[in-house]
């Protein structure tokens, strides 16, 4: 049963062939036999999503039209805030938190009658490429249980990716959603800024961040990414258009006559052998399929990954201002006649990890005066050029494409006393953030080196994320009748069930 | 090279009030100057003309009707809170006895 997609859940229970309390306590045991080894999850609410399945399983017998995947279990990133469940942001400065309140995509899933079973694990405030920025220790690769998940959605990713959940809710600043779905063979979308709301979303880089659904196919991360989006008066960023038509494009997945643009910046030197050549294989398919491949340029990419160290940094300087010791979350040093600025420091250096300091002392000093204008502003000025490079390749192409991540998963510890290898890793991943547009990973196989998962990278212009799963679809279909089964068939056994 | 001295990096965590150890000091300063590089390849572009991005999106002054709604209740308020008294959040002290 936890075998099936999300899709064929979905179907499955409004035939009445079972019920969401099963389909929920399936998941439930495999959690409890795999996690101990993945550590996927922070925290599992297994009372509170047997009582959201009653709910459900008890809104269907009363005739009421539920959505898709009303009923099938899902897997929180603990950056969302949802209200009475531990909620950490995988910071020990949030340890025991419980939100008084839901955050838009929690009221959203619960409205659609999604059963969240749990918080899933995250580098702390989302700072991290790996999952080993968490405050409560990595969440390991069910690929390869010595390597990470990537990251920063590492425990979202690995959830599904182990069949501890059919579908998850991740969030993606610089490809937090992209770049572990692609190391851990799974599908992941980050859709337009502004698609999905921010309310409750803890922030990290408010210019950024974008939450979005992961899926093991492209049609399930269509069915959760139109139950996740839509326009929110909380969110003073939330766009108003309606949301494009993702599923109906995901079940279509035609891509004759489609341009397919291959951005000449980011493939090649840098990008492991397995890599460029499951890319170069994907490239193949989609030409076959009647495609038309163009090449196109966009010089100003290189300068992305410094601009995203510059601009992400200063927003989280500002951010995590908010933890002060003062309203909630840790309170350290408060003893007789210390003053708040001595109890805030002391705080925020026990409760923040070592990548959080980094990147807000970094921050820091981009703002600071005498500094702004050569940092702060030329990386502002360096994402106008990155959007303009956009503009000129949307022009040439419907959509473009790169691998997602220039590596397949790397083992825990490799780059952690490295901060500059660590950020490599999101090469590919950062323009989409900075231009506020929409992105995919679907797995485009396996490196042959390895024997590890590759994604492939699919971008769209923003407001346009259907054109994701057309294409998506597309690909995946041509792929799965070459493989013969899908992806994760591959992956090796876990508490000896797969 | 750009560089950060172990003092640089204690007065930038004082102004983000973070009291960091004489260990995490030193770790940090030793990392910045390649950190600082590779960041600063922004200003190896001629950025002359070009205007500045703060945000995806044009963004405009959101508004709506002054009208009441729901809001947290005091005690969910103050769920939270690592200290309250009656229905306030309790704090240290933060002006000095003689302002």
């Amino acid at each position: 049963m936890i075998k099936q997609t999300a899709s064929e859940m979905g179907e499955a229970l409004s035939k009445g062939e079972i019920s969401s309390v099963e389909l929920t306590k399936a998941h439930l045991d495999r959690i409890a036999e795999v996690d101990g080894q993945v550590k996927a999850f922070l925290h599992v609410d297994a009372e509170g999503a047997l009582a959201q399945a009653k709910g459900v399983d008890a809104r269907r017998k009363s005739g009421e039209k539920l959505s898709p995947i009303a009923g099938v279990p899902l897997a929180l990133k603990d950056v969302l805030a949802q209200r009475g469940v531990p909620t950490t942001a995988g910071s020990k400065i949030l340890e025991n938190w419980k939100p008084p309140y839901d955050s838009t995509v929690v009221s959203k899933l619960k409205d659609a009658g999604v059963v969240i079973m749990g918080k899933t694990n995250m580098d702390e405030f989302a700072m991290g490429s790996s999952t080993e920025n968490s405050g409560y220790g990595p969440t390991f690769n069910p690929w390869d249980l010595a390597r990470t998940p990537g990251g920063s959605s590492g425990g979202s990713a690995a959830a599904v990716s182990a069949f501890e959940a059919p579908l998850a809710v991740g969030s993606d600043t610089g490809g937090s959603i992209r770049q572990p779905a692609a190391l851990t063979g799974i599908v992941g979308v980050r859709p337009t800024y502004g698609a999905v709301s921010r309310y409750g979303l803890i922030a990290y880089s408010s210019s950024l961040d974008q939450a979005g659904p992961f899926g093991r196919t492209v049609l399930d991360t269509a069915l959760l990414h139109e139950v996740m989006a839509g326009h929110d008066v909380k969110d003073a960023t939330s766009i108003s258009a309606p949301v494009p038509a993702v599923v109906a494009a995901a079940k279509s997945g035609d891509v004759k006559g489609m341009k397919i643009g291959v951005i000449k910046q980011l493939q090649g030197e840098g990008y492991q052998k397995g890599v460029q050549a499951r890319f170069d294989e994907s490239l193949q398919v989609l030409a076959s399929l009647g495609a038309e491949i163009v090449e196109v340029d966009c010089p100003s990419f290189e300068y992305a990954l410094a601009a995203y160290y510059l601009i992400a940094p200063s927003e989280c300087s500002s951010n995590l201002a908010r933890f002060d010791a003062m309203r909630y979350g840790l309170r350290t040093g408060d003893t007789e006649g210390a003053s708040a600025e001595a109890v805030m420091s002391a705080t925020r250096d026990a409760g923040f990890g070592r990548e959080v300091k980094r990147r807000i002392i970094l921050g820091t000093y981009a703002l600071s005066s005498g500094y702004y204008d050569a940092y702060y502003g030329s990386a502002q000025k360096i994402r106008t050029l990155i959007i303009q490079d956009y503009a000129k390749a949307f022009a040439q192409a419907d959509v473009l494409v790169s691998p997602t991540a220039p590596t397949t998963a790397y083992k825990i510890g490799e780059k952690v006393d490295d901060p500059m290898a660590m950020y490599l890793g999101d090469v590919a991943t950062i323009p989409v953030n900075l231009a506020g547009i929409c992105g995919m990973s679907l797995p485009a196989g396996l490196a042959e080196e390895d024997g590890l998962p590759v994604g492939f990278q699919i971008m769209a212009p923003a407001m346009q994320d259907q054109r994701l799963y057309q294409a998506g679809a597309a690909l995946e279909a041509a792929l799965l009748s070459k493989w013969g089964a899908p992806i994760l068939s591959k992956a090796p056994t876990l508490g000896g069930v797969r | 090279m750009s560089s950060l001295s172990r003092d640089d990096v204690a007065k930038l965590a004082g102004l983000a009030r973070i009291e960091m150890t004489e260990a995490e000091l030193v770790e940090l300063s030793s990392q910045f100057g390649m950190i600082l590089d590779a960041v600063a390849r922004v200003q190896e572009v001629d950025l002359t003309g070009v205007k500045a991005t703060s945000h995806p999106q044009p963004l405009e002054n959101v508004a709506r009707p002054d009208v009441v709604l729901p809001s947290l209740s005091p005690e969910d308020a103050l769920s939270g809170a690592p200290a309250k008294e009656e229905s306030r959040f309790r704090v240290p002290q933060i002006l000095g006895e003689a302002e």
